[in-house]
């Protein structure tokens, strides 16, 4: 068992007792990136310098005498669009590929606070618009699983990052799946927390209205003990939920006799691939043995949900990426005349296909005639989602379904067609348009050996119960604790490993 | 015939410490860009939180212009491309404004005029581009300020219901007079903490169409405002008149040469995709909260003039003078208070005071003289102790050197001379150096009597009682007879 | 509904993006298509429904006006292109409706 591996509810308690030194984790961490992140690519920007350095200042702290704190000395990621002062931020993109912030999205304070080291920040698909990572300005993130694979996006670099353990944990953000997808396609803990919960102050703006951070971890405890640290109330965010701070490790109870899941009927038919349907069922079975009533429930305007996605998120895309002008910060052509030009050749040049064509695509939904027609339509099926979902959560503790309907495809197969690969969003999106928790968490592998994942999701602030329920499954299967096998690399220190269970 | 059809919009600068969505201070004349952070400067990932302050000043406000305040208020976002603008949108209250279909009234020539307003709403400002070389037109490069990104604007609508220049005038001198009595804007046009954009079209008088909008712009001062719109009201009645087109356009008023020039052509109407900021919550305005700020309310111009007609009894035009600012009404209001008769305070505020405050540009709160001051010098006066000739002299002094009024007749001996024997002597004085004049009086020409009273008050330098004088006169020379 | 190349020319302009011909081509391709996908919203019966802008619906949330220190100008500039001083520097604006 090599420290890289461990899980933060595991090495914690041996940083605490002082049989790990924070800086020998760390520098744990740092070779396992130096060894595998080569072929894997998934990150950005790796911090050895700053990383070290707070190790050491960690270690110091400890042999003082200070109190550890929640998560001392453990080493995470972060998602390359969440701002790092004096860090680096680039969101993928050309645009922003030399933009240094000069201050610290509220999470990062929050993790840095809690003794937690960032290690580097994570690839994505440019300003987190994708699903494969593909579309990040820098290099596509390979699936730790198989390098022919994507690992899933937005958040492909964290995933791939968590499953590699080239970090402890990491921070991704999900507007329409961005965390639960790629955890999925890597056999993670993905959780994207209710809107609200997790403050969004620092995070590069994609849609306002469901963009939300969280944790990618490889467990279920370490996500309770990731969420305890960054769910706190921010008055930096108008949209930052009020009520007091909770400690979610308290509800890792395997216990779920009273609980009813819900299957939503629209999410079993077109699209979903055998596979995943039957690593699906075997897991409803599962949820069955152990005490849950599975009922059948229907979401009649779950079919709508991704276009009305589409529609809001491109929309509020379009206004957000407005200030990448060429003026403040960012990408500036050189030789324009005029600044209008400077600002539209700047972005021409700056931005990639996906993030050009949802700015078009918003600004055009946005434009006049088209607002009413298209935009208020969509935020009125969005309450409609919504009203479905409160109906269903009268009966239902939770529901779940597939994280995706599909394991994780090749490098190449759909990026060339953007609504093929919209469709692998089309069961993590409903809950972005109601603000409600999902997470998933592994639920089995195809006969090819790569990842599925399950969701489950309950009601707004209810991060209780989904972790309650996740980590009774969790606690009952196996499939949390497979690896990928990595052996063909050369680990340095870390020598050659097979299959481990820990 | 053609009367002129006239809206302003107003963009008052509300007085708060920070901005309206971040603590930068919202303070004018700082250097460039030290008021700025990632909020205002709009980096990646960062929130707007609404200022508390600046917004209750906007339902202050929407009290104040009689506006239906609303209930669920929120905030929209304006989006166009510009170098000042950080985020490439304004954050706005588009369809929900604070406040809706409100009215200012203004009194012209004696006549009350109703001004609707159609709407007050919140929103930022944006930075500061300064044009090399000063000229748009000419600029290789422009520099950008944003210290005044994201300061807080009150944005006050008027409907098209003003009639003249004059109106216009009236209008905007209201308006500012009624934000200062709220203390929600300093309202310095110098500054730019006030701005008008105006629109105007004509139309033949007692029509109900509507003519084609012109925009001014460059307006800045009220008289250029009324000046603008008089040279357009010619200038577009004149075309009309000769079925001539008007362009739909904004001109730029030229001050110097006092004429409008054609701007650019309005094209095809801006495509700003106005939608709800998914960053900022709505705003739920209570009846609790409405009547909250409305207690806070401070009288307003129009009220404190009409309680100055009814309960000093003072004139129309007194009061009106008075309630100008809040400082000089509040001025007058304390000395009345404490000497009784308004008509007299009023009469010296308006006379002495504003004269002086005129000479030398002093405005009302730096004025020296503290009005329990002004009121012992009325006692004074009353008392007899100085005469209202020797008072003027004695409130030039207290303007000057703040000194009390007690302390200034000392000094300089200005006690008023009530002695009989003094008096006496110097009548007698009098009346021996004038005999021709004695003659008249005693031939019956009772008003030369005024010059022996003039004589004596010469020699006293001022201050002989002058009735005193008078009663001393006929009796000598009663007596001589 | 099918979007041209000049339709995207025009919302590209709008949106401040100089797109090339290529791109220009096939954004009127795929944004038609995701466009017809869109337009099947029509069709759903949304009387009564509220537009939801946020999902978890939070009111009145204000800050004190309490003014902090600003960014060092140093700071608020390190990342600009182009400055001058303490300014931001850009190309000549052109007045355009
Ligand atoms: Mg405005
Ligand atoms: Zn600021």
């Amino acid at each position: 068992m090599k420290l890289s591996e461990l899980g933060a509810f595991e090495l914690l308690p041996m940083i605490k007792r002082k049989e790990v030194s924070v800086e020998e984790a760390t520098v744990g961490i740092l070779n396992k990136i130096k060894a595998v992140d080569r072929d894997i690519q998934a990150y950005i920007t790796v911090t050895n310098e700053h990383a070290l350095q707070r190790a050491k200042e960690a270690d110091l702290r400890l042999n003082e005498g200070k109190p550890p704190r929640p998560l001392e000395g453990l080493s995470v990621a972060i998602k390359d669009n969440i701002c790092t002062k004096g860090i680096k931020t680039t969101g993928a993109s050309v645009y922003l590929e030399d933009f240094v912030p000069p201050y610290d999205a509220t999470v990062v304070r929050l993790l840095e606070d809690a003794g937690a080291i960032i290690v580097g920040k994570t690839n994505l698909d440019e300003l987190a618009m994708g699903s494969s990572t593909e579309s990040s300005a820098m290099f596509p993130t390979k699936n730790p699983w198989d390098l022919q694979r994507v690992p899933g996006g937005s958040s492909g670099g964290s995933a791939a990052a968590v499953i590699a353990d080239e970090a402890v944990f990491a921070l991704g953000s999900d507007t329409g799946g961005s965390i639960r997808q790629p955890a999925a396609f890597c056999g993670i803990v993905g959780l994207k927390p209710t809107y609200g919960l997790v403050s969004r102050y620092g995070l590069i703006g994609y849609a306002s209205s469901m963009d939300q951070i969280g944790p990618m971890t490889k467990n279920v405890r370490d996500c309770a003990m990731l969420l305890n640290v960054i769910a706190r109330h921010d008055p930096k965010d108008a949209q930052s939920y009020t009520g007091e701070p909770v400690d979610y490790t308290q509800f890792l109870i395997p216990d779920i006799n009273e609980v009813i899941v819900g299957v939503p009927k629209e999410f079993l038919n077109k699209g979903l691939s055998k596979s995943v349907k039957d690593a699906f069922m075997k897991a409803l079975n599962k949820l069955e043995g152990l005490g849950a009533k599975v009922v059948e429930v229907s979401l009649p305007h779950s079919d709508h949900a991704l276009a009305a996605y589409y529609v809001i998120s491109s929309a509020e895309a379009s206004s957000n990426l407005a200030r990448l002008d060429g003026i403040r910060y960012g990408y500036r052509a050189a030789g324009c005349e005029d600044s209008a030009s400077m600002t539209a050749i700047s972005r021409g040049k700056g931005f990639g296909s996906e993030v050009k064509r949802r700015i078009v695509l918003g600004t055009h939904i946005l434009s006049k005639g088209n607002f009413e027609k298209y935009f208020n339509d969509a935020l009125k099926i969005r309450s409609l989602i919504f009203r479905d979902f409160e109906k269903i959560f009268k009966e239902c503790t939770c529901l779940v379904c597939p994280s995706s309907p599909t394991v994780a495809f090749r490098i190449g197969e759909k990026i060339r067609d953007p609504l093929e690969m919209y469709l692998s969003d089309v069961y993590t999106v409903p809950p972005n348009l109601a603000g409600l928790p999902g997470i998933s968490i592994p639920c089995g592998f195809d006969e090819e050996g790569m990842p599925i994942g399950l969701q489950i999701i309950t009601k707004q602030f209810d991060e209780a119960t989904l972790l309650q329920v996740a980590y009774t499954f969790e606690q009952a299967t196996d499939f949390h604790k497979k690896k990928p096998q990595l052996q063909k690399y050369d680990c340095g220190s870390e020598s050659t490993r097979g299959d481990r269970n820990v | 015939m053609f009367e002129p059809v006239i809206g302003i919009e107003v963009h008052a600068q509300l007085k708060t410490e920070s901005k309206l969505f971040c603590s930068c201070s919202a303070r004018f004349g700082a250097s460039p860009n030290s008021n700025t952070c990632p909020v205002c400067l709009g980096l990646p990932g960062t929130l707007p939180v609404l200022n508390k302050k600046a917004f209750e000043y906007g339902i202050r406000t929407a009290l104040a212009f009689n506006c239906k305040v609303a209930e669920i208020s929120g905030f929209d976002r304006k989006n166009y491309f510009y170098p000042d603008l950080p985020k490439n949108y304004q954050i706005t209250q588009q369809a929900s404004p604070v406040g809706v279909n409100g009215y200012l009234d203004v009194v012209i020539d004696d006549e009350t005029r109703r001004i609707r307003i159609k709407r007050v709403h919140l929103e930022e400002d944006a930075g500061k581009s300064i044009h090399e070389g000063g000229d748009i037109t000419g600029a290789v490069f422009s520099l950008e300020d944003y210290n005044r990104a994201g300061v807080p604007l009150l944005e006050i609508v008027s409907e098209p219901d003003i009639r003249s220049p004059k109106e216009a005038y009236e209008y905007l001198s209201m308006l500012r007079r009624t934000l200062l009595y709220l203390g929600v804007s300093d309202c310095k046009m110098e500054e730019g903490s006030l701005r008008c954009d105006v629109n105007i079209s004509v139309r033949p008088k007692g029509s109900d169409s509507f003519g084609t909008l012109v925009e001014l712009k460059n307006l800045n001062s009220f008289r250029a405002v009324e000046r603008s719109l008089e040279y357009e009201v010619k200038r577009q009645s004149e075309l009309a008149s000769e079925n001539k087109e008007i362009i739909r356009e904004t001109r730029h008023w030229d001050e110097e040469g006092q004429t409008t020039v054609g701007m650019r052509r309005k094209g095809l109407a801006e495509d700003y995709r106005f939608f709800p900021d998914p960053d900022l919550p709505r705003l739920i305005i209570g009846e609790s909260w409405i009547e909250k700020v409305r207690s806070d309310l401070p009288e307003l111009p129009g009220e404190r003039k009409a309680r100055f007609i009814r309960d000093y009894e003072l004139p129309e035009y007194d009061a009106s003078l008075l309630t100008d600012t809040q400082q000089l009404a509040d001025y007058f209001e304390e000395a009345a208070k404490e000497y009784g008769h308004a008509k007299t305070v009023s009469n010296w505020i308006m006379g002495e005071l504003l004269r002086l405050m005129n000479v030398t540009g002093i405005g009302i709160e730096s004025v020296k003289i503290r009005p329990c001051d002004l009121v012992a010098m009325l006692k004074m006066i009353d008392k007899g102790t100085i005469s209202g000739k020797i008072a003027k002299t004695v409130f030039e002094e207290m303007f000057t050197q703040g000194k009390s009024p007690g302390d200034i007749v000392k000094e300089k001996g200005l006690v008023q001379i009530a002695d009989e024997d003094e008096l006496t002597k110097i009548v007698d004085l009098v009346i021996q150096d004038n005999q021709k004049v004695v003659e008249q009086v005693k031939a019956g020409k009772d008003r030369a009597i005024g010059f022996l009273v003039g004589q004596v008050m010469k020699e006293t330098k001022g201050r002989a009682n002058p009735q005193m004088v008078n009663e001393l006169l006929r009796q000598r020379l009663a007596g001589e007879n | 509904m099918r979007l041209s190349k000049e339709d995207i020319k025009r919302i590209s302009d709008l949106a401040r993006i100089e797109l090339n011909e290529e791109d220009e081509s096939l954004f009127a391709e795929q944004m038609s298509g995701i466009l017809r996908i869109v337009n099947k919203l029509d069709k759903v019966d949304t009387s009564g429904m509220d537009q939801m802008v946020t999902p978890t619906g939070f009111t009145n949330v204000l800050r004190e006006d309490i003014a902090l220190p600003s960014l060092d100008p140093k700071e608020a500039l390190f990342n600009a292109a182009d400055r001058e001083g303490a300014f931001f520097k850009v190309p000549r604006i052109i007045e355009v409706d």
